[in-house]
């Protein structure tokens, strides 16, 4: 690799050809403020617009400033990156992004939390000249079942459309208009609910501002805990206990899950429970559906739908209905572990305490937005009584725990209640990127085999690489193993699908970069990938503290099939745990 | 979530089918496909945008973003005679701006809108390289020079039924 000399602030340093100022003066531990530039190394995800001009620089013999994300530094460079030319430029285009800026940062739901916040505490702006005369733009909120989007707010630095496009291919906004109008939203400015957007909440995790944020649940939380007449339980989703620590400034990786539940109990939560149960529960109905179309398949059966995809994720199962909806019958039928729980809850559970459904509230806790939309979606209602009532972020259990006066940090570890809180390694890793199709494997082997699996790990298919492919010997059968995190990468697999060319058995997909650990409701990573990888780590870590770790051997997920279920597959567990797929292409009419 | 259905005469969506075969349904050729398109119905809107998108496998907001950032392209029908105003340097320094303000007030429309009766619409374009006419305005192909506020009701009259 060819290298280059260059000196950034008197000091020499010796990079890769091709590698930006940005970067280079990063590695000399130089931290030159950027806003619109963001960069997910390891995913090979980057925004470099070039378009905020916060970043630029001086260098030495060229006549304008340069902005150090998408200049190259060359050989013999000299660079300035704080000369007093700098500082002005910097403060002025500063200023000119927060005269259109709504002052409301009291009240904003990104406070605290804003990278143009931050920018403009880093930078000691302390008025903005001329705001008098300033004209702000004015568009109206967007409200949806997941996030939420206030245009006032956007400064085009165009993650979002960059996250939306790029990466997971929906192409539900694009940046419109010019000049001063110019914003990032679907077609015809619609509201976001009619695009094809898969509230996947990409945009939301990567927007530096309070722009895109979530449709907030927490009071309808609070009032649910302070009525008397109801009991309310929560499940609590396997990515939530990697990254609630980092919202109480523990380091990213740092597994919380005692701290949790007690935090959650101290809230005034009848039932502690977890989506970890229903997700040993998913893979005892999608595992047994596997089994049941692979053997089939073996058999000769000719029509049988294969691969087999993966129905987890809220996000994904949009992105099919208006991707991709005439393969609406490969995916598993079987819901995501989400409204499992929540059908289990207000079926088996209430009758267990003799609760009536209307007087159980089930609430969420999910790294997710889609599993807002999801939540609210008729298929998953009975008489207009939704089976989850209220699903909620990382981020908004974080704002209720600091609420109740409670610190995470110090609170004693406790374990979930029975009977929906036990679970095993299997359902813990349903939180990372393979996760689940290793879980299924597991179920799957031991099922199809009749043997023991020797090595419960199956390292091949973990990773953070955007398609993985494996084969797992089933005691003589090869079976091929699909798995993509990101719609971008789904829609390469879905294509092959398509096209006759695919030859896997199972495809696992998941949405978001790093399966669940990077939802959208996560805390914000902030253009750190090596926050992702810890709370990969933590997932993994967790699975291997589990004294069982096979969803077959969980005794109360037995128990639940001998006392109510029958067993996987049954016409109840058809009736209470699986879905049905919708067509939501648009359509071209003739009139 | 609701999805969109569009509507659309079936010989008008064999016209944009074939606008976009003929560039292959090339994704980058999306501009010039607007371009035909706008050029066989006057202009873009959304259930075009909607089967453009669909024709060249696009997201239909990539499409509203490129129809929205040119000027050129418009979303709202042209009037049977569309008047263009020069608003260029030379016109704009010879008072393009007072005859733009009279068009407007006679025909009770913003630039880029189109008279209730449809025979009207507004826009602005800069230099058509006849400074010397300074200022010019264009309705449809003829070209009027040295156009005063005064001198703009005769101009409408001789389109006026």
């Amino acid at each position: 690799m060819e290298k280059v000399k260059l000196t950034i602030d008197d000091k020499q340093i010796e990079v890769e050809k091709g590698t930006t100022i940005y970067k280079a003066a990063k590695q000399l531990g130089i931290d030159i403020p950027v806003l619109c530039y963001m960069n997910l190394d390891d995913l090979g995800i980057e925004n470099k617009p070039g378009g905020c001009r916060i970043c630029v620089v001086e260098v030495e013999g060229r006549k304008n400033l340069a902005p150090s994300c998408s200049t190259e530094a060359t050989e013999g460079m000299v660079i300035h990156t704080h000369t007093m030319r700098v500082i002005n430029a910097r403060r002025t285009v500063l200023e000119f992004i927060l005269s259109d800026h709504p002052k409301d940062c009291l009240t904003c739901a990104k406070s605290g939390n804003c990278e143009l916040q931050d920018l403009a505490i880093k930078l000691g702006i302390r008025e903005i000249p001329g705001q008098e005369y300033a004209e702000m733009s004015e568009y109206k909120v967007d409200f949806s079942p997941s996030l939420i989007r206030d245009l006032d707010k956007c400064i085009m630095c165009r993650r979002c459309e960059m996250m939306c496009n790029e990466f997971q291919t929906v192409g539900a906004i694009s940046a419109f208009n010019r000049g001063f109008k110019a914003a990032v939203g679907p077609a015809f400015e619609m509201d976001i609910e009619h695009s094809p957007c898969t509230y996947c909440g990409q945009c939301v995790a990567v927007c530096p501002t309070g722009a895109l944020t979530e449709k907030d649940h927490t009071r309808d939380v609070i009032n649910a805990l302070a009525d008397p007449s109801k009991t309310v339980v929560v499940q609590t989703a396997p990515a939530i206990r990697a990254a609630l620590g980092e919202e109480f400034g523990l380091e990213p990786g740092t597994r919380v899950t005692g701290e949790m539940v007690s935090a959650l109990r101290r809230l005034g939560f009848d039932y502690v429970f977890d989506t970890d149960f229903a997700a040993d529960l998913t893979i005892m109905e999608e595992g047994t559906e596997l089994l049941d179309r692979l053997t089939k398949h073996l058999n000769g059966d000719k029509d049988v739908k294969l691969p087999i995809l993966t129905s987890c994720c809220p996000a994904w199962v949009s992105f099919f209905e208006h991707n991709f909806p005439e393969m609406k019958d490969i995916p598993s039928s079987a819901r995501s572990p989400q409204q499992m729980f929540g059908s289990i809850a207000k079926t088996y559970f209430a009758d267990k305490i003799e609760v009536k459904r209307e007087d159980l509230v089930v609430v969420s806790i999910m790294p997710c937005l889609a599993k807002k939309y999801e939540a609210q979606r008729d298929e998953f209602k009975v008489d207009g009584n939704p089976d989850v009532d209220f699903s909620i972020s990382t981020r908004e259990l974080a704002h209720l725990i600091k609420e109740a006066n409670l610190d995470l940090k110090t609170l004693p570890k406790e374990e979930f209640d029975n009977p929906l809180g036990e679970s095993t390694g299997a359902g813990v890793i349903f939180g990372a990127t393979g996760g689940v199709i290793e879980a299924a494997t597991r179920t799957a082997y031991e099922l199809h085999t009749g043997k023991k699996i020797e090595n419960i790990d199956f390292k091949q298919l973990r990773g953070l690489e955007g398609i993985r492919k494996a084969t797992v010997d089933f005691d003589g059968t090869p079976i091929n193993i699909g798995i993509a995190h990101g719609l971008g990468n789904a829609r390469k697999l879905l294509e092959d699908i398509e096209a006759g060319k695919s030859e896997f058995h199972a495809i696992e997909i998941m949405a978001c970069p790093g399966g669940c650990i990077g939802g959208g409701g996560q805390p914000s990573h902030h253009g750190d990938s090596s926050i992702l990888k810890a709370r990969m780590k933590a997932i993994y870590e967790e699975d291997a503290d589990k004294t069982i770790r096979k969803s077959h051997e969980n005794p109360y997920i037995i128990k639940l099939y001998e006392e109510f279920l029958g067993k996987p597959m049954s016409e109840k567990a058809h009736h209470l745990l699986h879905t049905c797929y919708f067509d939501k292409r648009s359509k071209v009419e003739i009139s | 979530m609701s999805h969109i259905k569009v509507k659309i005469k079936e010989k008008d969506l064999n016209t944009i089918k074939e606008i976009c075969k003929s560039f292959n349904n090339e994704p980058r050729e999306l501009i010039n496909v607007l371009h035909k398109t706008q050029e066989h119905f006057g202009y873009l809107p959304a259930e075009i945008q909607e089967v453009v998108a669909q024709e060249l496998n696009i997201p239909v907001a990539k499409v509203y973003g490129v129809v929205t950032f040119y000027s050129f392209f418009t979303m709202l029908p042209k009037g049977k005679h569309p008047i263009s105003i020069c608003t260029g340097t030379a016109c704009y320094v010879r008072g393009a701006e007072n005859v733009l303000q009279e068009f407007k007030r006679q025909l009770g429309i913003e630039v880029g809108e189109t008279t209730e009766d449809g025979e009207f619409s507004l826009s602005c374009l800069r230099c058509v390289g006849a400074c010397g006419l300074a200022p010019v305005v264009l309705v449809g192909d003829k070209t009027y020079g040295r156009v005063a506020p005064d001198g703009v009701k005769a101009i409408l009259d001789e389109y006026k039924k």
